[in-house]
C-alpha cells in the first residue's frame, strides 16, 4: 500500500492514505501512532524540497489558509507561513491585535466571516485553553483547523516537530530516556511531547520545581522528578523549555538566580551525569544563560535546536497537506 | 372548588409519612389525606394517578438567581418562577448578586413586589455586606423586618475573617443563616476548573479543594466562636463535607447544601471545553462526588440547591477560561436526581424529597415543606417513570445554560400547586386546566 507522497505535485490526485482521516489537528491525543507515522513520512518527503534551489510545488495551489494569532509568535507564525508558501498556497496573516479582542468579537465570528471570504484552514495560536475544540465543536468540516498553540493545554506542531527532530538522530526512540526540564505546569510543549514520545516508547521523563508541576502530571506518562540530578542521569536526550520570568513575579519561584542554580543545563551537569552524545533541545526562543546555557545551544553536535526549526516547517507542510487534502465528507475526529 | 389526588404515592417526610393516598385540596389548602380525602363528597376534579406518581410537598430550593433587577435578558422574577413551576419549586430563595445589588429596604421592596406578582413563594436573601464588598455589614434587622430569610454574598466570598464575624454575631439576634460562598480568592487564583488531573490534562487553570475548606473550616470556627448559623452554600469537596460533620457532631450551628450536578457530574465533563460545564465551585473528582453523596445520605448535608444561575447563549460562547461561571437547574433538578440517585438505588425517595423539601425549609426557618391538614396546598407530582430528553429549548426559564442538555432522564415534576392552585399539570390535560 502506497503510504507516502512520493511525488508531493500530483498528491492532490492520488489516493488518499488511509493513515490520515482527521480535518483538524487540535489535541495530541486525537493522533494515534498510525496517523503520526504517517505526518513524519510525509515531513521527510517535503523536508526534500526544503534544500533545493527553488522551494516550492504545486501541491497546495488554490487553497487559502489563514494565520491566527492572537498571542504573540513570530518563529511559529513564520513557520506555517512559509510551509504554506513553499506548497503554494495563498497564505495570509489576520492581523489580531489584543484591542480586536477587547472589542468583542468573538473568535466564532471571526471564523465564521473567514470562511466566508473561501478559507479552508485555519491556523490558531490563543491564549484559551481548548479555543480550537470549541470551534471544531462548532464548525465541524466546514473548514481545517490546525492549533499553533492553545493556552497551556497543546502545542501538535511542536510535539511531531520535536518527535521528528530527535528521531532523525534515534531512528528507534523506544526506551529512550528523555528528560523536559522547566516550567511543565505553563507548557503546552510539554503536554504535547509526553504524548507522542509516550506512543513510541520512550522513557519521559518531567523535572521541575514543584511549584511549576501540574497535579497529576505523571498521570499523562511520565516519571515526575524535582531534583535536575536525578532526572537527567543518563538521559538521552534533554529537552529545556523556556522559563517565563512572570513566574517569578507570581511567587512561583523565589528568584531566577535560584532557578538557574538548581535547574539551569550546562555542559558541566551534562558532562557529570549523561552521556557523550545526549542531544538538548529547546523549543525556542530560548532564555540563555537561564534554562540553557549559551554554548550547549550553539554546540551543533549535541544541540537540535536549529534542527527543531528546520523540522518545524517540514511538518507544518506535511500537516497542512494532509489536513487540506482530506475530504470533507470523511469527516475529522473533533 | 375540591380537588382530589386520587391514586398516588404520597411522600411527606417531615410526617415520615410514605404510602399510597388520596390527598383532598379544597380552597387552597390540604383537607383531608388518605381514607378522610377517599371519603369527600361533591369533588370538582380528580386527578387519577399511580404508585409511580410521587405527591410531595412543593419543593424547596433555597438557592437561585433570577437577576431581577438588572438582568431581565437572562432571567426575571417572572421567568425564574416559570422555571420553577416546571421544575415542582413552590418555594424558593433569591440570591442577592443582582444589579444593583439586593443591599438595601428600596431593592428588597422592588423584589418583594415582583416576587408577589408570582403564584409561588418568593423569598430574598439579602447581601451580607453592602454592594457584596465584604467590608460592611448590611442593615439586617430593617432587611429582615422587611422579609430577609437569610444573608450571604453568594457568588463571592467574604474574604475580611473580622467581617464575616461581624455578620455571624449580628445575624445571630435574628436567627437567620449567614449562607457562605467559600472560595479563598488567593488559593482560587485564576482557577476556572476543579485542579487535579483533567486540569493538568486541558491546561486550564485549576482552583484547588483548600479554596473551598480553609473558608470552611474558618468560618466553623467563627460560628463556634459566635454561636451565629453558618450554611455552607454548594459544598462541593470532600474535606468541606467532613469539616462540616465533624462541627455537627460538635454541635456547631452548621448546615450545608449541595447541588444536582456537584452530586452527579465531574470535572471530567469540561474535556468538551463547553462552557455549559463550568461553575463555581467547579465539578469536582469522582472522589469528591462520592463524599457528597455520602454526606447526603448521613444528613452532613441538610439541602439539595440548584444554585440556578443563568446566562445568556452569547456570554456563554466565549472561551471556556473567560466564560461566566454558573448553570441553571430548575427545570432538570427532579429529573437528574432522580436518573442517578434514586433509579440507580443510592437513595430512598424519601430521603431525596426530605433534602429537597422540609430539610431545605427548615434551614431558613420557612414553615412550608410538609404537606399537613390545615396548611396551604403546595403539592408537586412526580412521575417517576416518566422518560424525557433536556431539551434547552422547551425550558421555561430564559437561560440555557444547562450542563444536562441531551441528558436522557427517568423522573420529571408533572404538576404543581401552590396554595391549592394548579399551575402545571402534564397528568390529565382535561382533568384541571392549568391557570
Amino acid at each position: 500500500m502506497s503510504i507516502a507522497p512520493t511525488a508531493p505535485q500530483t498528491d492532490r490526485d492520488t489516493e488518499k492514505s488511509a493513515a490520515w482521516h482527521h480535518r483538524h489537528v487540535i489535541d495530541s491525543a486525537d493522533l494515534t501512532r498510525q496517523n503520526v507515522e504517517e505526518v513524519l513520512r510525509t515531513a521527510k518527503t517535503f523536508a526534500e524540497i526544503l534544500s533545493r534551489p527553488v522551494k516550492k510545488v504545486p501541491t497546495l495551489r488554490g487553497k487559502v489558509i489563514i494565520n491566527l494569532f492572537y498571542e504573540n509568535s513570530t518563529r511559529t507564525r513564520t513557520s506555517f507561513e512559509l510551509a504554506g508558501k513553499y506548497l503554494s498556497a495563498d497564505i495570509s496573516n489576520f492581523s489580531v491585535s489584543t484591542s480586536s479582542v477587547a472589542k468583542g468579537e468573538s473568535l466564532i465570528d471571526t471564523a465564521e466571516t473567514l470562511i466566508a471570504m473561501g478559507v479552508d484552514c485555519m491556523v490558531i495560536r490563543h491564549s484559551s485553553s481548548g479555543i480550537c475544540r470549541q470551534l471544531a465543536n462548532h464548525f465541524g468540516d466546514r473548514l481545517g483547523i490546525i492549533n499553533a498553540g492553545d493556552g497551556y493545554h497543546d502545542h501538535p506542531t511542536q510535539g511531531l516537530l520535536d518527535l521528528y527532530s530527535i528521531t532523525q538522530r534515534f531512528p528507534n526512540i523506544e526506551g529512550k530516556k528523555i528528560v523536559i526540564v522547566g516550567d511543565i505546569a505553563h507548557s503546552r510543549v510539554a503536554r504535547s511531547n509526553i504524548h507522542f514520545l509516550n506512543l513510541f516508547g520512550a522513557d519521559v521523563h518531567v523535572v521541575g520545581p514543584s511549584t511549576l508541576m501540574p497535579t497529576d502530571i505523571g498521570k499523562l506518562g511520565c516519571t515526575v522528578h524535582n531534583h535536575l540530578e536525578e532526572a537527567i542521569a543518563g538521559a538521552d536526550v534533554v529537552m529545556c523549555l523556556r522559563l517565563q520570568k512572570e513566574r517569578q513575579k507570581s511567587g512561583l519561584i523565589p528568584s531566577l538566580g535560584e532557578y538557574i542554580t538548581y535547574y539551569s543545563i550546562t555542559r558541566e551537569r551534562l558532562k557529570t551525569l549523561c552521556k557523550p552524545d545526549t542531544l538538548i533541545m529547546h523549543p525556542g526562543p530560548m532564555n540563555r544563560g537561564v534554562e540553557i546555557a549559551s554554548d550547549l545551544a550553539d554546540d551543533r553536535n549535541i544541540s537540535l535546536i536549529t534542527n527543531q526549526v528546520t523540522s518545524g516547517v517540514a511538518i507544518r507542510m506535511a500537516l497542512l497537506y494532509l489536513v487540506l487534502s482530506t475530504p470533507i465528507e470523511r469527516g475529522g475526529l473533533a | 372548588m375540591k380537588t382530589l389526588l386520587k391514586g398516588g404515592r404520597v411522600i411527606n417526610p417531615a410526617e415520615h409519612f410514605d404510602q399510597v393516598a388520596d390527598v383532598l385540596i379544597e380552597d387552597g389548602k390540604i383537607a383531608a389525606i388518605g381514607s378522610q380525602a377517599a371519603k369527600a363528597s361533591g369533588i370538582d376534579a380528580t386527578v387519577e394517578l399511580t404508585p409511580d406518581h410521587w405527591v410531595t410537598p412543593g419543593l424547596v430550593d433555597i438557592h437561585v438567581h433570577f437577576r431581577d433587577p438588572g438582568r431581565p435578558d437572562k432571567e426575571t422574577t417572572a421567568s425564574g418562577a416559570a422555571a420553577a413551576i416546571a421544575g415542582g419549586f413552590t418555594t424558593v430563595c433569591l440570591m442577592p448578586n443582582t444589579d444593583p445589588v439586593i443591599d438595601d429596604l428600596p431593592t428588597l421592596a422592588y423584589v418583594n413586589q415582583e416576587a408577589r406578582k408570582t403564584p409561588i413563594h418568593i423569598h430574598a436573601v439579602p447581601a451580607a455586606t453592602k454592594e457584596l464588598r465584604g467590608e460592611e455589614i448590611t442593615e439586617m434587622r430593617s432587611l429582615y423586618s422587611d422579609g430577609a430569610v437569610g444573608f450571604t454574598d453568594d457568588g463571592k466570598c467574604i474574604m475580611n475573617g473580622n467581617v464575616m464575624r461581624l455578620a455571624l454575631e449580628y445575624s445571630k439576634m435574628l436567627n437567620v443563616p449567614i449562607m457562605c460562598h467559600a472560595e479563598d480568592y488567593n488559593l482560587a487564583g485564576h482557577g476556572c476548573m476543579n485542579e487535579g488531573y483533567y486540569s493538568t490534562r486541558l491546561g486550564l487553570p485549576g482552583s484547588p479543594n483548600t479554596a473551598e475548606s480553609v473558608i470552611v473550616a474558618r468560618d466553623i470556627e467563627l460560628a463556634r466562636q459566635t454561636g451565629g448559623h453558618l450554611h455552607i452554600c454548594h459544598i462541593s469537596t470532600k474535606e468541606a463535607v467532613e469539616l462540616v460533620r465533624k462541627a455537627k457532631a460538635e454541635g456547631v450551628h452548621v448546615t450545608a447544601e449541595v447541588t444536582p450536578h456537584h452530586l452527579t457530574l465531574t470535572d471530567a465533563t469540561v474535556e468538551s471545553y463547553d462552557p455549559d460545564f463550568k461553575m463555581c465551585p467547579p465539578l469536582r473528582t469522582e472522589e469528591d462526588r462520592q463524599a457528597m453523596i455520602q454526606g447526603l445520605l448521613d444528613g452532613t448535608i441538610d439541602a439539595i440547591a440548584s444554585d440556578h444561575a443563568p446566562h445568556t447563549e452569547d456570554e456563554k460562547a466565549f472561551t471556556f477560561d473567560q466564560a461566566p461561571n454558573g448553570v441553571i437547574g430548575l427545570e432538570t433538578t427532579v429529573g437528574v436526581l432522580l436518573t442517578h440517585l434514586v433509579h440507580t438505588g443510592i437513595i430512598e425517595p424519601s430521603l431525596l424529597i426530605q433534602r429537597m423539601t422540609v430539610g431545605a425549609a427548615e434551614i431558613v426557618h420557612l414553615s412550608v415543606g410538609s404537606i399537613a391538614v390545615g396548611q396551604p396546598a403546595d403539592i408537586a407530582v412526580i412521575d417517576s417513570q416518566r422518560e424525557w430528553t433536556v431539551d434547552p429549548t422547551r425550558f421555561k426559564s430564559k437561560s440555557k445554560n444547562t450542563c444536562f442538555k441531551g441528558m436522557k432522564l427517568k423522573g420529571k415534576a408533572v404538576m404543581t400547586f401552590a396554595n391549592g392552585q394548579c399551575l402545571m399539570n402534564e397528568v390529565d390535560a382535561k382533568a384541571l386546566q392549568p391557570a
